[in-house]
């Protein structure tokens, strides 16, 4: 079973959420979290291990080869990203608006421009028990996420079995990374505040998963808050909540020191037993 | 006229409320942009009007003519976003996966496929409750391109700040190092960095600082919540330090900004103490900088 945990805001929990709810299942059976949030991955000062393995990420990008060009230009044309430029007479490639869609390099007459990989990041695999933890990093100055999310994707599929519990740490908003990270979960899992923000962002958030047709869920964390706008919202459009996380400084406080909570505070623990209720109900009901 | 950006590489960190609390004292002088287009949150504290609408229209997908189409496959061999499946025995473009590259219909022997503008948003025009504008979006579900839709917005409110004579634009960024913040940050004049004292907090603020020392943008620095955690909170004024980046202000903990949030007001409308006084400090060294560049 694959579980994303996503929110429109951010700073709303999900990391908090995913590193708590795969070290606590990981007591008792084998999971795999992950974390896609490539921009800014939080999960790995939380969840630590031994190192499995590393490996640099790359995109592919065409590189301009002077010799056999002959300048017609139309690499320019057929790229739709302006990636591609001819100027005067050499042609100029601009990696970052590149999405490796080949074109240029295919349709190219002369096959002056052959796709070489260029690294967009890194990917870490740690093992700590039964607790598999893969994260990935975008490069500084790498504005696509998407493609080093799909590729992180790719590796826990291939790496481990459909049987596993999976977890994956989602970014925020409501824009592509978070389709590509949430496409294929077999739910999602939306942490969200019960303040104004968190009402909005939810509300986007809830609108994606509808579109996406995904099975959801809502959290609630920082439960106290704020007023009941969430829980009425969730009412009205029968969205369930299946856990309120309570408003704690020492919550914040543990947090801030990189410190995982459910074995220090017991309504955290009861509240991840709640999900884990939940999560057993919807595989039992998948499964029959 | 000068652009000052606010980002916090880490989501939640008070970023949005700590903006809106500066267009507010800001006044008439500052033309407010809302550049976290994913999850645009100024609005609800600053009651725009939305005085103006308008569709934003970035990026293309493919949609193949099923009476046309020839069942060659060419599309789906030469799609690298395995963006077309056969689906009861015809190719079917996924909306979500495609790219919008174009490499399907330039090699479609019949011509068959269609690349369409897409709607990605709406981004509008608002009067805002301090009597200056904000330009401000939606974008829409599961859209690409945010980054084209930030200049937009961005572009927009420098536009008005000129025609209107105005001193400031305050940029309100998005989350992480992606297109869209890198978008948020070409052009600007100063970024104000709102961090917290968490492990993750100051993981995402190095991240993010690495972003715009790229571009040679002088940055600040409003360590929120700074009372959580005084190992990281040193930590990070240690960083400050050895970067360069003014260290603007320290604020405390305080759920005030939660209760303001809930009130549909800025924190420097809902308290007048010593957050106030903080804030609004903040504010005047901020302005300082910036116009004295």
């Amino acid at each position: 079973m694959k579980i994303a945990i996503a929110s429109g805001k951010g700073g709303t929990g999900k990391t908090t959420l995913s590193t708590n709810l795969a070290a606590y299942l990981a007591e008792e059976e084998t999971v795999v979290l992950t974390d896609l949030d490539v921009e800014e991955p939080n999960s790995g000062l939380f969840i630590h291990g031994n190192l499995i393995n590393q490996e640099d990420k790359y995109k592919m990008v065409p590189q301009w080869n002077s010799e056999k060009c002959i300048l017609c230009g139309d690499c320019q044309k057929v790229c739709n990203f302006h990636a591609v430029i001819r100027i005067t007479d050499s042609i100029m490639v601009f990696p970052q608006l590149c999405h490796s869609c080949y074109a240029c390099s295919e349709l190219c007459p002369t096959g002056s421009l052959p796709m070489i990989p260029e690294k967009m990041g890194e990917l870490r695999e740690y093992q700590s028990g039964n607790l598999h933890f893969v994260e990935s990093k975008l490069d500084i100055g790498q504005e696509q996420a998407v493609p080093l999310i799909a590729q992180t994707l790719r590796y826990v599929d291939d790496k481990f079995s459909e049987a596993e519990l999976g977890i994956y740490d989602s970014p925020p908003g409501t824009s592509c990374p978070v389709i590509e990270a949430t496409k294929d979960a077999d739910l999602v899992i939306l942490v969200t505040e019960p303040t104004p923000f968190g009402l909005h962002d939810l509300k986007l958030a809830v609108e994606t998963m509808r579109e996406l047709k995904k099975l959801f869920a809502v959290v609630v964390n920082r439960y106290g808050i704020g007023n009941d706008d969430v829980l009425d919202y969730c009412r009205t459009e029968s969205v369930p909540v299946i856990a309120k996380i309570p408003n704690s400084k020492r919550i914040a406080r543990l947090y801030s020191q990189g410190k995982l909570l459910y074995t220090e505070i017991p309504e955290l623990k009861a509240q991840l037993d709640k999900i884990i209720d939940y999560l057993r109900d919807q595989s039992w009901r998948a499964a029959s | 006229m000068k652009e000052i950006v606010v980002i916090s590489g880490k989501g939640g960190t008070g970023k949005t409320s700590i903006t809106a609390s500066f267009a507010t004292l800001g006044g008439r002088d500052v033309v407010v942009a809302d550049c976290d287009v994913d999850a645009a949150d100024m609005h609800l504290l600053l009651e725009p009007d939305f005085k103006t609408a308008e569709d934003f229209y970035s990026g293309e997908i493919a949609e193949i003519d099923q009476d046309a189409c020839i069942q060659c496959g060419k599309c789906a061999e030469v799609c690298r976003f395995d963006a077309i499946p056969v689906i009861d025995g015809k190719y079917i473009v996924q909306s979500l996966d495609c790219e919008g590259c174009g490499y399907c219909a330039r090699v479609c022997p019949v011509e068959a496929i269609a690349m369409n503008l897409q709607n990605v948003g709406e981004w509008y025009i608002s009067t805002i409750k301090t009597g200056s504008s904000m330009v401000h979006a939606r974008l829409g579900i599961g859209a690409e391109n945010s980054g084209k839709l930030v200049a937009k917005v961005k572009n927009e409110a420098k536009r008005i700040a000129e025609e209107q004579n105005r001193e400031l634009v305050i940029v309100d960024g998005s989350p992480g190092i992606g297109c869209p913040v890198v978008s948020s940050l070409s052009g600007a004049n100063f970024v104000v960095l709102v961090t917290e004292p968490t492990v993750s907090g100051i993981h995402d603020l190095k991240r993010v600082y690495q972003l715009v020392r790229k571009f040679g943008i002088k940055a600040g620095c409003i360590i929120n919540k700074a009372d959580l955690n005084d190992s990281v909170a040193a930590q990070i004024r240690e960083f400050l330090n050895e970067n360069d980046i003014v260290h603007i202000v320290d604020l405390p903990y305080d759920e005030s900004f939660t209760e303001a949030m809930t009130r549909g007001k800025t924190i420097v409308e809902f308290d007048k103490g010593e957050l106030y006084t903080l804030i609004r400090k903040s504010w005047e060294s901020i302005k300082d900088i910036v116009i004295s560049q």
